[in-house]
């Protein structure tokens, strides 16, 4: 069995039968979840995993890994281990039974409706004024 | 700036120390590149040698602008009598251990060293010290936290920090070999001194020590390793400069 690091192969560990025994003692320091956020106030975003013995080893990691190359304000990290979540096989939860459409945001057509209330009522679309706005500085 | 050409000697004496130190060490620890422990350990340690070489080019350019040579010429000609590095930083990478403990006892030093030149009466280093301070405290954090967490994890691994640090302690204190121009620079209120650069230090690294549960060799086996900075070097130097250099001899005019 081979590892996805070639760090791990270069070791040239002794094989067990399968070699998972030994590769599974290597490699199994926690992972820890990173989230990024670009700027204060704005929502933390999930970026990727590092592996790390300890929290503040994950945090000095994902440091370089995630931050370096772009802006950032701050970082979280949580095991993965603590993630939960809901399981793949219960997919099917989330699907929309038939012919009730109606729970979905996109089955709302309501601009046609807002529109009419406008043009009735002579009240100018604020989009539509940004956009005039905007060309005319062009 | 008007300096007397015996104070323009001392300045360019410190700068050549401090930025001489950070090309050696930047250039040892980036042969960790691809070698690393696992894969983020290596983003991480390689992007904090790239960082000293940046660092280290800053201090070439006001050395030119102090009227040296340009800082490729300076980086890659020089020989080897005039470098003014410590020891410590020439030593070869060893095994990890070594390598972690080196950068922990030197990040702290540079840490210092830079936090007394935001002080400086001296403008350009003054402002290339605000200028890192963010770096360098990550490289202080990211050797902070591997030092806590191997010294505490096995036994193996116990041992062996412990025994890293007994090997790089005397060569640590190589970093603070006085200047010749000591007096000069603490009067010009340029640089205070390597004598109170090392007690900063020893403040700064005792509790991370204490918290790692490691001992600091006592006093009577210390014997730092001297000589760097006048420009008596290791074995080591030599070819660490060949190698650096191999690159940049093939086409001395090249543009980059």
């Amino acid at each position: 069995m081979k590892s996805e690091d070639p760090r791990v192969n270069r070791l040239d560990l002794p094989a067990n039968e399968d070699g998972k025994e030994i590769l599974e003692e290597v490699e199994n320091w926690e992972t820890y979840e990173v989230f990024h956020q670009k700027k204060r106030g704005e929502q933390h975003i999930h970026v990727g995993i590092v592996h790390a013995a300890n929290p503040d080893m994950a945090i000095v990691l994902a440091k370089e890994t995630f931050g370096r190359r772009r802006q950032t304000a701050n970082l979280w990290v949580v095991k993965s281990s603590q993630v939960y979540a809901t399981d793949y096989e219960d997919e099917d939860i989330f699907e929309t039974v038939p012919g009730k459409t109606y729970r979905e945001a996109s089955d709302y057509y309501c601009m046609d409706r807002i529109r009419k209330y406008q043009q009735e009522h002579g009240i100018e679309d604020r989009k539509e004024q940004r956009r005039k706005e905007k060309d005319k500085k062009k | 700036m008007n300096y007397s050409q015996q104070q323009i000697t001392a300045l360019k004496d410190l700068l050549y120390k401090i930025a001489d130190d950070q090309l050696i060490i930047g250039h040892r620890n980036s042969e960790w590149t691809g070698l690393g422990p696992l894969l983020e350990e290596d983003i991480a340690f390689s992007s904090i040698a790239q960082d000293k070489l940046g660092q280290s080019l800053h201090l070439y350019e006001i050395l030119h602008q102090l009227g040296e040579k340009d800082p490729d010429t300076i980086a890659f000609t020089r020989n080897v009598d005039k470098f003014k590095c410590c020891h410590f930083v020439e030593y070869p990478i060893g095994e990890y251990d070594f390598s972690l403990m080196r950068n922990f006892l030197f990040n702290h030093a540079e840490a210092a060293r830079f936090s007394m030149l935001s002080g400086s009466s001296f403008e350009p280093l003054q402002n290339l010290a605000k200028k890192y301070r963010g770096e360098i405290k990550y490289h202080v954090m990211h050797a902070d936290t591997w030092i806590k967490q191997l010294s505490r994890a096995t036994e193996e691994s116990c041992i062996r920090m412990q025994k890293a640090l007994n090997e790089c302690f005397n060569l640590a204190l190589g970093i603070f070999e006085e200047s010749d121009y000591v007096n000069l620079l603490h009067e010009m209120k340029i640089f205070e001194g390597e004598n109170a650069l090392k007690d900063k230090w020893l403040e700064n690294i005792s509790p991370v020590i204490k918290e790692a549960s490691l001992n600091l060799p006592e006093n009577k086996t210390r014997k730092p390793a001297f000589g760097g900075r006048k420009g008596h070097h290791t074995e080591h130097l030599q070819p660490l400069l060949d190698e650096m250099s191999v690159v940049f001899r093939l086409d001395p005019k090249a543009e980059w």
